[in-house]
This record gives C-alpha cells, structure tokens and sequence, in this order.
C-alpha cells in the first residue's frame, strides 16, 4: 500500500495536482471501507469505464 | 531486440510482439479463452506469440501496457467530484474494484509476467503507454505513409474520447483531443444502448441497422444532444446521459427526447428503431467528416491514418474516402483496444527508444492481418481425426477445384486457411464462405449457420484487381473497412411496390446481381483480396470467377453468434458440427457435412451468450 501511495504521490507532483491529493487520501479511505463493509469486486457498469 | 505490446483489463485483451521494430505475432486472448471480448491478462496471447517468436519472455526487452492506469483513476476520481453527490452508487460500486485491482495494475502485470519469466526483473522493462498514443502509433506507424495525419477517436482511454495527431518518419506528435465526457463514440454507445443492443459489442448492429430507417431524429440530436462545431468538436449535453455518474448510458430525459424508455434486447425492433439508428449513423458522419475536413485544412496532408473503435465504422470511413479531402486513408484493421497492444508496441520502439523508421513504401506493417496462429497439414489432419472428424486430403490443386465448386453449388463454406487474423474481421483465413449472387444466402447464413438477426448484412470480399468492376471504389480495402455502393450497373431496378417497403420488409427484395452482398441502401463492406497477402484465398475467388464470372465472395467470420471466431482446428470442426455449414476447407482437408457421424453433431445455436 505504501508504495502505491508513493507512486500515487509522485503521480501527482508530475501532473501538477496537488489538490487532488487529500480527496486522494480520503476517497481511498471511504473506498476502502466500503470494500471492507461489502466484498466482491465485480465490475458494475454496462460500459466499462473504470 | 524485441518489445511485447499487452492491452488488457477492459475489453479484448491481446497481445503482440515486435522484433527489430517489425511485427511477427498479434492475437487477441478471446480466441485462445473461447470468451467473446475477454479483458483477462492475455496469458494464452502472450504464449502464443513467445512461440511464434521461438522465444521465453526473458529473451523479451520491453513489455508495454496499452494505457495508463493511475491516469483513468484521475479522470475518475474528477468526473466524481465534479458531479457529486450525484453517482455515490456508483463510487461505491466501482471503489472496490480499483482499490483491490486496478489501482495495481503494475502490480499485478508484474505478478503475471513473473509467471511466463520468473528469472526477469520487470522493473526496468515494464511501460505504459497512453490510450489514444497506442491507437495512433498502430494508425501511422503500422500504416504504409511516410507522413500522416493522424485522428484517432473511441469511447474514452483515460481521459481523451478524440485525439489529432501528425506522424512523419518516425515522430508522432500529439496535437489536440477532446476529453471524456465528450466522446463520439459514447454518443454512438448510448444510441445503440437505448435501442436494445449491447454495449461496446452491438454497436455493428447499429450501423447494419441504420440503412432500414430515415434520420428522422438527426435534428434533435444535434439541438438537444451534441453542439458541434464547424471544425467538428464537440461537445456533448450531459443532463441526457447517464454514463458519469449512474449505471446506465441514458437517462429519463433522454427517454423523454425520443418517446419512450430503452428497448428491452428482447423486443421487436420497430421503425423507430431503424430512424434512431440512421439519425446516429448521420450525426456521426457529420461530426466525422467535419474533423476530416478541418485536419485536411490545417495539416495539409494527403494522408489519412484513423484508429479508435469508432474507426471501425466503415459507413463513415468510406463517406471520409469519397469526400476526397484526403487522397489516401489507412485505418487500423485491429481499430479497437486489441490494436492498442500493437500500437503500444510500436510506440515504445519509435518514440521511447526513438528507433528510425523505414520508409514503409507503400505497403502496411499488418501483412495482411494475418497474425495470428497457423498449423501445418499434418497438425490438422492429427487434430481432426483426434476429433472424429472424416476427411479427405486433397492437396492445393484438389482443394481450391473443390472449393470453388461447393460454392458455385450454393453451398456454404468454412474456409480455415494459414494464419488468423488478427482484429475483429474475418480476412478469408478463419472465414465462412458462400455465393454473394444467391438470393438466399444471406437469410441463409443469417438463421442457419450463424444464428444471428435477420436483418444483418454480409460483407464481399472480392479479387482486388476486379473490385471497380461491381463497386464504387477503386483503391485497396484489404480490411474490410471501408464500405462502397454497388455500381449502377449492377444495380436491379426496384418495382413501384418493393420501393414501398419499410424496414426489414425491404430485406428480401434483391438488390443487384449480388444480393447476398448488397445492403438495402445498394451499400456493401467491400474486403479486396490480394495476391501478395493471402494467395490461396485470392485463386479460390479467381477459380470461383472462372466458374461463374463473378469474383465475389460473401465472407463472413468462422463463428456462430456470441462465439469468438475460431482458432484451432478443433474449434472450426466444433463450429461446423454445430452449424449448417455444408463443407469445410481447412488445411488441405476437405470435410463435407453429410459424411461426419451424426452422433458429433452439436447445438451450437444456444452454446454462447448473444452477444
């Protein structure tokens, strides 16, 4: 995880968006809650966008 | 040296390996898996092009992934932010994805490569290429121009929906792109979305449909919809769509635009079905032909290279040939996301390791398509009689004199010839063959042998050096992209009441002396066939002229609907035990249905998934 958050930081910093990072932070922490509550990981869109 | 291009994750993952900058292998994994569009890691495509190659990935310098996955998250992570809180639902249903996946994708590319070369340190070997690069660099550099312009355009990579780039020699220059959610082929999506097919697969059904109806709705989706501008950017009115923010690609107000919600796929297609398809297909052309016009103007090339999965509309690749801005256009064969691993690929050779590139002389780095797996007479003949099959080996003169005649006879026949193709066409190498002058054959082919909707049309593949005899087109087509009308003379006059007809009813009046071919609108998907690139295929169409005058074709992919096109020998006999094909061509053995034990036969027509 802290490698990924390492690669996701210096994404950032090369993008030049900054502000991103805290909503970073704190959407990977309400995402991982809900991976925590619920479970699967199934692809949940018609159009496959993500 | 040697480069390995991988697309996977989102749909038809495949695979394709550079040698010294020349391409010697691409597949897509759907045809190894037997899983229509797979987007697992392509294992079996990477296997088979190590051994095409006689190589272990060791031997492999770079591996480079079609796109860039923290990018997508970017764009993600904005689009939620931008419309919030409209799309928690769906924040929350595609957080657990990226956080347990696809946020680890090199991860987990690392992990699965380590499988294929436990000994290699993937660190250093490993790149990314952006989406719509690799679908530009598989436009130019694959294609048989010095210099370009290049446009590329699809639903979305991770942020561009369409990109304008300008290649020469061997630089590639991104110049502009129209970023998500502004995208064409979202637009085409959402259409072929609401009309009951699909997504990112019906979007042929679509366009095959269009001819049937009349742009009726043209206007109100350039009012309501799309606001494009002269040059041919757009953008595109999201409080009708539903694709950023919910589980869906249209919305209430968008049923409310067109009268009605979302056709169920199992409902009658209706007239309204058919204008809605037109008035698409005729906004799409427009919005198309006013990019080409204005890349034309400014970059002042006379070369075109298109790719994206909205390149594979061929009723609009043949309108931006006629409208003559350009005199030459080269569209990828594999336009899609699988082409993206060949484009990566050629990237990474061309920009990342800045190799020159050789003046390409006129000719495609595609050899034809033809790039995926072939086998040997022997290996067949062992594989059919391990599969029960009864044949007969008739060697190149025996086959070609049996082939044509089958045809010549009205028979329909699986023709599985030397190496797949690779892209989503059938090129006369994992083909289904018949007499495009049969009135019958494409309800034929349609309902018997490929279980699929009536309505559908059947493309020609014709001998290249004949083709400005039956078509309005005079140039090579080798990939079946481009689509041409029959020529007038060719052309059958329509009776008072046949001119009245509407709709599908229109399908069963003939339309010229190859029916079979022949769209309701005169219009056909012409494929030229070449000598040079596939001889064998070329001398049964000339045999099959010898026997009738005509040298077309109807050529149509070796699968029935929902089915990868097949691979292997094992799956052409599954296939043509399975179907109404009458005779199979595949090596040097020759196969004929009313021969083969009865007890081999299976039901094919509800074994997929439609698709």
């Amino acid at each position: 995880m802290f490698s990924l958050l390492n690669e996701l930081w210096r994404f950032l910093r090369t993008r030049k968006k900054y502000w991103l990072w805290p909503i970073v932070v704190v959407m990977l922490a309400i995402g991982g809650l809900v991976v925590l509550t619920h479970g699967s990981a199934i692809a949940p869109f018609i159009y496959t966008l993500f | 040296m040697r480069i390995l291009g991988v697309s996977a994750f989102y749909h038809d993952s495949a695979a394709a390996l550079l040698e010294d900058g020349r391409l010697v292998a691409a597949a897509q994994e759907e045809r190894f898996s037997r899983r229509k569009h797979d987007a697992r890691f392509p294992a079996h495509a990477i296997d088979y092009c190590l051994a095409e190659a006689g190589i272990g990935l060791d031997a492999v310098d770079h591996v480079v992934f079609y796109d860039k996955p923290f990018l997508k998250f970017e764009r993600l992570l904005e689009t939620y932010l931008a419309f919030a809180p409209r799309g928690f639902r769906s924040f929350r249903m595609s957080m657990p994805l990226w956080l347990k996946e696809k946020l680890f994708q090199k991860r987990l590319l690392r992990e699965a490569l380590a499988k294929h070369g436990p000994h290699v340190d993937w660190d250093g070997r490993l790149l990314f290429s952006e989406h719509h690069l690799s679908h530009a660099a598989s436009a130019f550099y694959a294609s048989p121009f010095d210099e370009a312009a290049v446009l590329t355009m699809d639903g979305v990579g991770e942020w561009a929906t369409t990109s304008v780039a300008r290649g020469s020699g061997s630089s590639l220059e991104m110049q502009r792109e129209i970023h998500f959610p502004h995208s064409l082929g979202l637009l085409y999506s959402a259409f072929t979305y609401y009309t009951g097919f699909k997504v990112n697969s019906g979007e042929y059904k679509l366009m095959g449909l269009a001819p049937y109806g009349e742009p009726r709705y043209r206007q109100q989706i350039l009012d309501h919809l799309l606001d494009l501008k002269p040059d041919g950017t757009f953008r595109l009115d999201q409080d009708y769509f539903d694709y950023c923010t919910g589980l869906t690609m249209t919305n209430e107000r968008f049923d409310a635009l067109f009268g009605g919600p979302a056709r169920k796929p199992d409902e009658r297609l209706t007239q309204k079905h058919m204008d809605l398809a037109a008035s698409v297909q005729a906004v799409l052309e427009e919005a198309v032909l006013r990019l080409t016009r204005s890349l034309a103007e400014e970059t002042g090339s006379r070369n075109l290279c298109l790719a994206g999965g909205v390149a594979l509309n061929c009723v609009a690749n043949g309108k931006i040939l006629r409208d003559g801005r350009f005199d030459r256009v080269w569209i990828q064969p594999a336009a899609g996301d699988a082409g993206g691993a060949v484009g990566a690929a050629l990237a990474a050779w061309h920009l990342h390791l800045g190799k020159p590139r050789e003046s390409p002389g006129g000719r495609d780095a595609m050899r034809g398509a033809y790039l995926g797996p072939a086998f040997s007479d022997e290996e067949i003949a062992a594989r059919l009689g391990r599969c029960g099959a009864r044949f007969t080996r008739l060697g190149e003169e025996g086959l070609l004199a049996r082939s044509a005649a089958d045809l010549a006879a009205g028979k329909a026949l699986g023709w599985f010839q030397g190496r797949m193709e690779f892209g989503p066409r059938a090129l006369g190498a994992r083909s289904i063959l018949g007499d495009p002058r049969s009135p019958t054959m494409q309800k034929t082919l349609n309902l018997r042998i490929k279980y699929r909707e009536s309505f559908r049309p059947f493309a020609p593949a014709v001998l290249r050096e004949d083709v400005a005899d039956w078509f309005e087109l005079d140039c090579d087509s080798p990939y079946m992209l481009l689509v041409a009308d029959v020529v007038p003379g060719r052309r059958r006059a329509m009776t008072p009441q046949e001119q009245a007809l509407f709709g599908i009813d229109k399908l069963n009046v003939p339309r010229s002396e190859i029916p079979a071919v022949t769209h309701v609108d005169y219009s056909a998907r012409v494929q030229t066939v070449h000598r040079e690139t596939n001889p064998r295929f070329h001398e049964l169409i000339a045999r099959f002229k010898a026997a009738t005058g005509c040298p077309v074709l109807v050529n149509t992919s070796f699968n029935v609907r929902g089915e990868p096109i097949v691979c292997t020998p094992e799956d052409a006999f599954r296939c043509f035990m399975g179907s109404d094909i009458e005779t199979l061509a595949i090596g040097d053995c020759v196969l004929s249905k009313d021969e083969q034990d009865p007890a081999l036969k299976l039901d094919y027509k509800n074994a997929f998934e439609p698709d």
